[in-house]
């Protein structure tokens, strides 16, 4: 009975928004704002990358607000998970030889690939968000491979605040050297297509990628001390 | 045929939708309800891209001379998601922790069980 009348309330809803989708051809229109940053995007932040500049550079503060987003909810979700008594160590079954080792030959390769996209942010698909996701997943592999491994919270947590730190200095140094908004691009814009190029735009990618990075380690490190 | 053609990734995107939607209002375990908001999601990030979708285009990223910019993809739709997709993880890993603290408290997972929860 209450599939049924979900279904039909689905239905309703789904019907509403197809009308409303009538007004949107696909693979038409764009937006005036989009056709801005894509004709002036380069000259203005000297990111190749029109999607970087969007996020770091035009909606900084809004990628500010993001990272935030991010924080609160590990530390929701640490509060959420605290437990008082320390758990008792159950007997950890040791994982296989080719295992182990197959993991520790990964675990810093996987780290490199991660950098080399935040890294590269400005000039190819990627960035910190991204970069950040890969370098959580090498601490997955380590957690899943080699039992008994644990990264060391206070090293997580000092990347965390010194990351989190690095993005609000640079944004308070633009403002106060050009004097006109946060996170101002005060750096030399360099040349297009190169690596040391559209001023603060890596700095602050490298610093959301180790802050990713750290904290969706620390949620996976509770997450797995959780399930034993 | 030539509607399936032009409104293939609406179609794609609200399909997922609705079936996240469906997924969470019926199912009863919790985690088969987180996995529908995550479904949800999904649907609601790929209609945003396919929003900014021009027909042939490109990814808005001068890497190389001779792209021109007409045919780049808007990117504004681009970075929202980019936030959206980061702001899902969170919301996930947060849903999954309540789980798992009512998995301790009432040792279900089935909301016909938990008295609280029933609707």
């Amino acid at each position: 009975m209450r599939s049924i009348i979900s279904f039909v309330l689905l239905l309703i809803i789904t019907w509403g928004i197809s009308l409303s989708l009538d007004r949107i051809p696909f693979g038409e229109s764009k937006t005036h704002v989009g056709d801005y940053y894509i004709e002036k995007g380069r000259e203005e932040t000297g990111a190749s990358n029109v999607v970087t500049s969007v996020v770091v550079n035009y909606r900084g503060f809004d990628t500010l607000g993001e990272v935030t987003v991010l924080f609160v909810a590990a530390i929701g979700l640490s509060a959420v998970l605290y437990t008082r008594r320390k758990k008792q160590k159950g007997e950890v079954e040791p994982a296989s030889l080719v295992l182990t080792t197959g993991c520790r030959f990964l675990f810093p390769l996987i780290l490199l690939f991660g950098a080399y996209i935040f890294i590269h942010g400005h000039l190819t698909p990627g960035g910190g968000f991204q970069g950040g996701a890969i370098i959580a997943s090498a601490f997955l592999l380590v957690y899943m491979g080699c039992r008994g491994r644990r990264i060391s919270e206070t090293g997580s947590k000092t990347v965390e605040s010194l990351s989190g730190l690095i993005f609000l200095v640079v944004g308070l140094i633009g403002l106060a050297v050009g004097g006109r908004y946060f996170l101002f691009n005060f750096l030399p814009k360099g040349e297009l297509n190169s690596l040391f190029s559209a001023g603060i735009i890596p700095i602050i990618y490298i610093a959301i990628g180790c802050k990713v990075g750290s904290e969706l380690g620390g949620i996976i490190d509770r997450l797995v001390e959780e399930s034993g | 045929m030539t509607f399936l053609q032009d409104y293939a990734y609406y179609i794609g995107a609200f399909g997922l939708v609705f079936i996240g939607l469906f997924t969470m209002l019926v199912k009863r375990n919790l985690i088969k309800v987180i996995i529908g908001l995550s479904i949800l999601e999904t649907g609601v990030n790929l209609f945003l891209i396919s929003v900014g979708y021009i027909s042939k285009g490109t990814a808005p990223i001068f890497s190389k001379t001779g792209l021109k910019a007409e045919r780049m993809v808007d990117p504004v739709p681009q970075a929202l998601v980019l936030t959206a997709i980061v702001i899902g993880v969170a919301v996930l890993a947060l849903a999954l922790s309540l789980a798992v603290r009512l998995y301790h408290h009432y040792g279900v997972l089935d909301l016909r069980k938990i008295k609280e929860q029933r609707w």
